[in-house]
This record gives structure tokens, sequence and C-alpha cells, in this order.
């Protein structure tokens, strides 16, 4: 089919009837607000979830009724049990590995934006685009629906490392059904995922308008495009993965369970599986997915700077989309430095080390890209680009841990201690977060049609910046100390004495948290009261500033525009709009 | 003003990092064992290495973000664009990274390409939820043979040895603390029983897990009598935090006197 | 019309009436019962018991005092066997099952179980406390086909008391903590009186009506022992049994 073809195919009428248009659309901008609606609300339970672990670290007695309600078998009296704060955490991380940090900056403004900026009316498989909505819905559900089953969610962490995650219920609490709700939670997710990446890919490929070469392409969509492809080879993996799993814990089968284990002195029939193998098959997924996560954040950042400093970035669309090219690559080869210790050949780890090394060269040119494009610039600072300062921040910060854990003999001593947690906190976690926030700040206007709270706005980057260091840094820290993670409870003498620094980032993490409220305040004060947004409120360049705010059913009001520039025409005051066939400027 | 507001708030928490680190707030106990050292000279070189790049990268982000705030001035783009920016960082990062790895190859060979002393003395762990057992080969110097069948922890017998018709199991020492000679090569083999466990002494720069259906072999010379904590690192199940051992760096004597207590327990 | 209500009210009244004094009436009369009572030894030599090694847990070595050793084989004064169930395994009507109203306790204390063997009745409550300063967890395996449910709970110190009850006879559930992993306890669900043996080896089942019985003397690791029994009103039947040393 031709491109003509497939953009005529796919340019339907507008949507009659309310469930048709705001539920079971499939319109490319409501998927796209419905993920991030999705996101929102997970990332409020994760961030729950946290404090209620937060708080038990530093004040192990303190009773929460609120969780003796939710869960009177975790937290009988409100007073947490080991196995309680194991299963938070582990949906802690799942929520917010799968649900926030891959969902938001990617299907979310990806689905709203990519289309638009591409120029073209909606995605190439509307109805496919609709179901993976709907599927990382059924994925959510489920993943929730641990909360309220008898057995409770399960506690062998986002990770799910077998056979503590494959033998079943013999292996303790948490590991009934909500492990198997789990495994079928992540399928679904990687189902949606895969549907996802594909329509992302076709869309920028066959959908682009008239003169919108690849050269001429956003940022953001370039970051979007390549990450669709390390999703399609990352997540083909994972949803195996998971579902041998479901196999070894409900079909009988030993793919990860080998023989000879005993549980409760009774002997387990399984034989011939791998634990190895589950980590190796987890973290080919696995490396890829921080890059899944934070390549969005790369394009989002890269395509909110040029519009607020009034410059193009430093080597143009090229030098940062060959970086994030690059990146995206050599995360496919570096999944065995998160199993330095893990009983892994030794030579292994050699080999997995240097190209985990190098993968810092191409990071690094995308930060310098970043901080040296502000050289000479005429910086706007809007709330977008403050966040968009602060990702690059932690990114620096974030980075630098991973020279730590890049090496076998050092990580040898700080692997499994909360160094790594405040390493990668810092750089999938809290960058992407960050960049989201940019894009929410930036794209608000678009989506809604009106303007979020300049001063809100800057109040929660301010407080977030620095509570985000006071909690993640001082992990980092501690992590010196051989401050061991995934612990419920301090009891070690060397452990104890690092009771002080968690009370430091209890209370620094609720602040944290409170202040996000200072965010969902301002939504939705801004959406409801916010003042009416002009087309372009933030003299940008790209297509989705030259429509309306918000834009039409089919995006453009029936136009076909023509590209004439490419995306980052700006010269301090000045700018051209990139369907404008007026000259150049940068 | 905002850039100016952001550049200090950056510098101070520049600072404040590089003070906790500098003046070690939060830091690695005193090695105690042989190839430590090798480690520890590692951390510090990275530790610099990388802490004068976040220091440089945050304190440039500061400098351009308090310079070039506002609308008053031209647009300037940084002299010979992207290639100068491309070439140091191949450069700069590439020559540490090819150090780091050179470097660090030869620590972490120190510790996992060396093949252990012959004569090390041989200790067997044992690891399950949410304990550790040792297991010294007594007299005969030959562990017995592991039934797992066997397993009874209500009665002790946490590593399946069948005393009553295996002569090599007879005489194994069983028990909850490990105890080593210090300035002696020792050589354990990890084996857990159920899930995934680790073996994670900090003072001795060891961190190694336990594979279910796997025997992993780990060495070590510890250089220093004293009594250090053995804690779990990988997630094992409810009891993770609590699964903890005793690591007794003994003289030769102090060894040989406890080993014969715990013999005669058995 | 009314009549008929009348004589419907009238006869549910009656129905009521008979069903509560099938109810309430007590099936074994104080007058009527009996007693059984006898100990019981070992034959031979106890297997050697090493003692526990709690390092790992320093709360439970504060705790728990001077070494102590499994349980599995606990010889009291004069041979006496102790920590033996004896229950009425044949011979009971069904009717003399007056489940006890008070909750039985096992209480986890210096990182043992106390009582290491805790006998109760079918529906019967069973209290789980923490007297330690540590957490442990109560894992209970009883057989998968007994129709008891597994559970396995962890109990932080300080929590307040675990409140359960077994819905099946099995002779005997197997307790065990995994964070002190040598922790073991038995949990005998009977029907009927039932006794466990003391520190001296002797036993009493209190509430007998007479008849004739098989009585089962269970021991974790001898296993099971009967023996038939005849029990007269007011007077206690006496039998002894010996398990022998393997």
């Amino acid at each position: 089919m031709s491109a003509t073809a497939i953009r005529e195919a796919v340019h339907h009428t507008a949507p009659q009837g309310f469930i048709r248009k705001y539920v079971f659309s499939v319109d490319h901008k409501v998927i796209g607000i419905q993920y991030l609606t999705l996101s929102l609300v997970a990332v409020f339970i994760g961030m729950a979830l946290s404090w209620a672990m937060r708080i038990h670290l530093a004040w192990p007695d303190m009773r929460i009724p609120l969780l003796g309600w939710l869960s009177p078998n975790g937290a009988p009296g409100g007073l947490m049990t080991p196995e309680y704060y194991l299963s938070l955490m582990t949906m802690h991380g799942t929520i917010m590995a799968f649900f926030v940090l891959t969902a938001a900056p990617m299907a979310g403004f990806g689905n709203f934006m990519l289309p638009i900026q591409v120029g073209a009316a909606d995605m190439a498989f509307p109805r496919l685009n609709m179901s993976s909505f709907w599927v990382t819905l059924v994925g959510f559900l489920l993943a929730c629906a641990t909360f309220v089953i008898p057995d409770g969610p399960p506690l062998s962490g986002w990770t799910a490392y077998a056979p503590l995650s494959a033998v079943g219920p013999v292996a303790g609490p948490g590991q009934g059904w909500g492990q198997n709700l789990w495994g079928l939670s992540i399928a679904c997710f990687c189902i949606a995922s895969l549907l996802g990446a594909l329509n992302f890919i076709v869309t920028t490929l066959d959908l682009r308008t008239k003169g919108m070469k690849l050269s001429r392409l956003p940022l953001s969509t370039w970051g979007w495009f390549i990450d669709a492809w390390v999703s399609l080879l990352a997540f083909a993996v994972l949803l195996p993965t998971c579902l041998l799993l479901v196999l070894d814990r409900l079909g009988g089968t030993s793919f990860f369970i080998p023989a000879g284990l005993v549980f409760n002195d009774q002997l387990q029939p399984h034989s011939g599986g791998s634990p190895l193998l589950f980590q190796h098959l987890f973290w080919f997924f696995g490396h890829p997915e921080v890059y899944i996560i934070i390549l969005p954040a790369f394009g989002i950042v890269s395509h909110i700077m040029p519009t607020f400093i009034r410059k193009p970035l430093v080597g143009g669309w090229k030098v940062i989309t060959f970086a994030e090219v690059a990146v995206g690559t050599l995360s496919f080869v570096v999944w065995g430095h998160h199993m330095f210790v893990s009983g892994m050949s030794p030579f292994m780890a050699m080999v997995f080390s240097v190209p985990t090394l190098f993968i810092t060269i191409p990071s690094m040119i995308a930060v310098l890209v970043w901080v040296f494009s502000l050289y000479g610039a005429n910086i706007r600072f809007d709330t977008p680009l403050l966040f968009s300062l602060g990702f690059i921040s932690l990114f620096i910060s974030g980075g630098i841990g991973g020279f730590f854990l890049a090496q076998p003999s050092t990580d040898s001593y700080l692997h499994a201690t909360s160094f790594v947690v405040g390493h990668f906190h810092f750089t999938m976690g809290l960058s992407a977060i960050f960049a989201t926030f940019a894009g929410f700040y930036y794209w608000f206007p678009k989506m809604f049609g009106r303007m979020m709270n300049e001063k809100l706005g800057k109040l929660h980057f301010w407080l977030s910046f620095v509570l985000v260091y006071c909690v993640f840094m001082t992990m980092h820290l501690t992590g010196f100390a051989g401050a061991v993670r995934r612990y419920s409870a301090l009891v070690d003498d060397f452990m104890v004495a690092l009771i002080p620094a968690n009370k430091f980032m209890t209370v620094a993490a609720l602040l944290l948290g409170a202040t996000q409220f200072i965010f969902l305040f301002n939504v939705i004060w801004s959406r409801l009261k916010g003042p009416k947004a002009p087309n372009n409120p933030w003299d940008a360049t790209t297509l989705e500033w030259d429509t309306t705010s918000p834009p039409p059913f089919d995006n453009f009001g029936g136009r076909q525009l023509t590209v004439y520039h490419g995306a980052m025409e700006y010269n301090g005051d000045d700018s051209v709009m990139q369907t404008s066939p007026a000259a150049s400027v940068a | 003003m905002v850039g100016k507001i952001f550049a200090i708030v950056v510098v101070l928490i520049t600072l404040a990092t590089a003070y906790c680190v500098i003046a070690h707030v939060w830091w690695m106990p005193v090695d105690i064992s042989v190839h430590g050292p090798r480690i520890d000279h590692q951390l510090e070189e990275t530790v610099l290495v990388a802490g004068l790049l976040f220091i440089a990268g945050q304190l440039v982000l500061a400098a351009f973000a308090f310079l070039y705030g506002g609308t008053g001035h031209k647009i300037k783009q940084i002299p010979g664009g992207a290639k100068p920016l491309i070439i140091f960082a191949f450069v700069l990062v590439g020559t540490e990274v090819l150090a780091l790895s050179s470097i660090g190859a030869r620590a972490w060979g120190a510790v996992y390409f060396e093949q252990p002393d012959p004569a090390s003395t041989r200790i067997d762990v044992q690891a399950g939820q949410f304990a550790y057992y040792f297991r010294y080969p007594g007299p005969d110097g030959k562990f017995g043979a592991l039934h797992p069948d066997l397993i009874n922890e209500g009665n002790q017998n946490y590593f399946g040895l069948d005393t009553d018709h295996d002569s090599d199991a007879k005489d194994d020492i069983v028990t909850a603390e490990l105890a080593i000679p210090v300035n002696k090569p020792i050589l354990l083999t990890l084996h857990s029983k159920d899930v995934g466990h680790s073996f994670y002494v900090r003072e001795l720069r060891v961190q190694q897990d336990f594979v279910p259906g796997l025997n992993i072999p780990i060495h070590f010379t510890a250089t220093q009598t004293g009594r250090f904590e053995i804690v779990c690192t990988q997630l094992c199940g409810l009891g993770h935090y609590n699964m903890k051992a005793y690591l007794s760096v003994l003289s030769q004597s102090d060894f040989d006197d406890w080993l014969k207590k715990q013999a005669s327990m058995q | 019309m009314k009549t008929r209500v009348r004589v419907a009210l009238f006869g549910s009244l009656l129905l009521a009436f008979a069903f509560s004094a099938v109810h309430f009436a007590p099936t074994v009369g104080a007058s009527a019962t009996g007693q059984i009572v006898g100990t019981v030894k070992l034959d031979g030599q106890a297997p050697h018991q090493k003692p526990i090694d709690m390092s790992k847990d320093p709360a439970c070595a504060q705790a728990g005092g001077g070494p102590i050793s499994a349980e599995n084989v606990v010889v009291g004064a004069n041979g006496g066997l102790v920590n033996v169930v004896v229950y009425i395994s044949q011979g009971l009507t069904g009717n003399e099952a007056s489940t006890s109203s008070q909750p039985a306790t096992i209480t986890q204390k210096g990182c043992k179980y106390v009582p290491h063997v805790l006998a109760l009745n079918v529906g019967q409550h069973m209290t789980v406390m923490n007297d330690d300063k540590t957490a442990h967890n109560i894992h209970p395996q009883p057989n998968v086909t007994g129709g008891n449910s597994q559970w396995n709970k962890s109990q932080t110190a300080g929590a307040g008391p675990i409140d359960v009850a077994w819905t099946n006879e099995e002779v005997a559930i197997p307790v065990k903590c995994n964070i002190h992993p040598w922790m073991r306890a038995y949990i005998a669900v009977v029907k009927g009186p039932f006794g466990v043996s003391n520190d001296t080896g002797s036993f009493k089942l209190d509430n007998v009506p007479p008849g004739t019985y098989t009585l089962t003397a269970w021991q974790e690791t001898y296993g099971t022992q009967t023996q038939k029994v005849t029990v007269a009103a007011g007077k206690p039947a006496s039998t002894d049994f010996t398990f022998k040393a393997k």
C-alpha cells in the first residue's frame, strides 16, 4: 500500500456519541490522554506504596491504620509484616516501571503528539491503537487485583527472579495467585507495547506529510521512533518469559527450576530448569527497558529545549539522534552487567562490562549537546525548561553512578546496596519523570486548550528538584556503607547505624510526595479554570503548534500541510514554523 | 533571576554531595581481605574520575543557566559546533573507560580469575530460607554426599546428610557460624537449597549470589581477626532482611579449638 | 385462618424448644464421665541431640539463656516420654466432642515454640503469640489431602495475637518458622477428649463417657501406638504406652 493510500484509509470521520468519542475512541489524541490518565492514577498509587515503605523503614513500629484496612493479613492492626513490605516494594517497582515510566512518556505523549508532529490525521492503525490501550488497562487492573485477592501481591520484586517467583506458594506468602496475576499483567503489558511499537514505527515511516523528511522530524518524534524499535525487540523477549514463568507455576513445567530444591523440608518435583536462564531473559528485556523509559525522555527534552533557549541544539538533529540510536543499539549487549555477582561466568562479566562503559560515550554526547546548547542562548525559564534542566542535572548524576556499577570489581561491593536504588531512580525513574513533567507543562495547553499556572509549576519544580536529591543522593551515599536494599527492617549492626539517614530520606520522600499534589491541583485547576491557550503559546515551530488548541478530530481541520523547514528554526525571538515557506533563520 | 537561582541550587547540591563523599560521611568499613585493597583502589579511582565528571558537568550546566538567561543578547553558537564535543566525549570518556576497564579487570581478575590455593581450608555453605549453615569436612577431609530428601531442619539436618550410612558424612561438622583461620586461604562452595540468596561480607569485599542448582566457588584470605556480619543481598522471601550469620576470623589455635568444640557437639 | 396461624406458631415454638434442648443438653453427664490416665515411657536411649546454635538472630540468643536442643524426643523423669498426644481414635459416638471454649495458646519464646506439642479439638480456637523481640513466621503445613488449609504469616515483635481454628482432624500438623529454621512445633487436631504427656510422661483424658475405645498415642519421632481401653463410670481407667527407641 502506498503512503497516500494508507493516509486515505485512516482518514475516518469524527465519531458520534460519548462512548465512541471518549471511551472506546480510535482517536490517537483521546488514547494518548487515556494513557496519561492511567499513568497519573498509577503514579499516585506507586507513590503511596513508597510512602508506606519509607515510613516503615524509618519507624518500623508505627501503625498505619489505612494499611491495616487495606490488608488485614499484610498489616494486622496497621503494623506492616515483612512480607507485605516486600509486596509493596514489588508493586511499587512494577507499577512505576511499566505503567508509569514506560506508559506516560511513550504511549501517552507519543500517541497524542507523534501523528500531529508528522502531519498525519491519526495513527496508521487506529483500532490497533485503541486495543493497545485497553490491553494495557487490563494489565493494570490485573496488577491492582493482586491487592484484593487473599494471597496478596507477589513479593519477588519487579524482576521476579526464579525460582522464588516460579515454585508457587511453598516459597512463602506472596507467592500464590498474586504472582500468577503479576505474570499475566506483564504479559498484557508486553502485548500492548508490541502493538503500540508497530503503530509508532509505521506511522512515522508512512504517514509523514509532504516535505516531512526524516531530517525534519521533531526530535521528540525521533525519540519515540527509536524507542519503538527498542520496545519491539525487548518486549518480544519479556512476553514469552512471563508466559514460561506462569507455565512453571501452573503447568508443572521446569523452565526456571532446577532439580533438588527443598522447601520446608519437602523435596520439590521439578527438575532440569535454570534460574540463570530467567535472569538472562529478564535482563535481555530489562536493560533495554531502562532505555525504553529514557529514550522518549531524551526526545522530549531535546524537543522542548530549542523552543525555550531560542536556538537549535548543537549538531542539529543528527548528533542527538545518532547518540540515541547508539544508546538504543548498545542497550542490547549490556544486560549482563546486572548479573556480575549472579554466578554467571566471571569472564562474561568482562564481556558485558566493556560495552556498558562504552555506552557512556553516546550518553555523554547527548548530555554535552544539551549543556553546550545553552551556551550563548536566550533562555526563557518557563516551567517546561526548568524541568528539562532538572532532567539534565539528574541524568548527569545518575550517569555518574553508572561508572561504579559498570565495573564488576566495584559492583561486587555496591551490587544490591542502596547505591543501585539511588542510581536507577536518578537515571530512569526521576529523569524520565522530570522529562514527563516537562512534556506535561509544555503540551498541556495544546492537549486541553488551557494554560497551566506558571507559579505553581515553578514551585512544583523547585521543591521536587531539591527533595529528589535529598532522597536519592542520600541513597547513593549510604550505599557506600553497604546499606543493603530490599530489607524490610534494619536489624544488622551496620544497618541500624543507618537509621538516622533513613529517617532523613523518609521525611524528604514524604515531602516530595506531598509536593506532587501541587502538580495534581495545578492540572485539575488549570483544566477547569486556566486561561485559554492560544495556538502557539511558546513560539514553537513544529506542527502541533500549527493547529488549534486542542486540535480538531483530524488534527488540521482538513488542511494538507507542506513542510519546508527542519524542526529547530530558532534564532532569539525569531522562529520559523515548519510549514512556513518563509526563509530560514537558524 | 530564575536561572541564577537554578545555578546556585545546583552548585549547593554538588558541593554537599562532594563533601559527603570526600569526608566519608558514609563509607566502606576497613578492608580485612588480601584482595580487598585492589577493589578499594579501584573504587577510589572511580570516585576520582566519576566525581570530577560529576562536578564538571553540574558546574557547566549551572554556569550556562546563570549566564544565558533572558532575551537581551545575541544568539551565539559554540565555536566548532558539535565536532569538538564528540571528539571530547570519545577521547576523554574513551580513555577513562579503557583505563577503568583495564585496571578494573585486574582487580576483578585477582578475585575471580585466579585458581584457589590447593591448600585452602574448604568449607561448604548452604543457604536456605532464611539462614546460612556451614560445613567442615572433619578429620577425614571428605564431605559426605548431600541427599536433599533427607533435609530436616527441625531435626537439625540442614544439609541432608546420611550419617547412618555415609562414613564421609559422619564426621562432617555443621555449624551456624562461619569461623575461619586468619591469613589462611579459604575456599567456600556456595549452594542453595531453595531460592537465590547471596553471601555479602562488606569487610571482606565479597558479594556472591547462591544459585539453586549450581555450586559456586569463592576464595579469599582474611587478614584480621574479629567478628563480622554475613548478610543476604538477594531477595529470597519474607525473612530476607533477617537472613544473616556471623563470620569469625580466628587465630589458627583459636580456630582449631573452636572446630574441636563444634565437633564434640555434633 | 387465625387457628392455622396459632397452630403454626405453637408448632414452631415446640420445634425450637426441642432443638434447643437437644443442642444444650450436656451429652456427657457429669455422673457418667470417666477418665483415662497413664504414662508414656521410652524403652532405650533417646537419640543424641545437638544444641541449637541461634547466633543467626541475636534477639534469640538473648532471650534463650542456655543452649537448648531440638525437642523431637524429650525424656523426663523415670524415662517418661514427654509431648506424646493421647486421644480416642475409635469408639466415640460423635456426641462427646465438647469443644473447649477456651482457646489453646502457642507462644514463640526464645525462638522456640511453647508448648512444642499442642493438642486441641476441631473448631477450637488457637492463639499464636510472639514474646520475642524479633519477627517470626508461623507456617503450619497440614497434609494437602487432609482438609485443613495451609497458611504462612509473619508476626513481628509487638504484633497482636493470631487467632485460628482447624476444620478437620489431623495428628499432627507440623509448624515451622522459616526465619528461624530450627523452630518446630506440632498441632494435633482431634475430636473428643485428649491428653498430652507432661514432663514425667503421664497423661490424663477427662470427660470420657463409659464405653470401650481405641486409644492412640502419637509421638513425632516414633509414630503411633494404639490400645483398647474400657472406661467405667466414676473410675479412672489406666493405660500405659511404651515406645521403643530406634
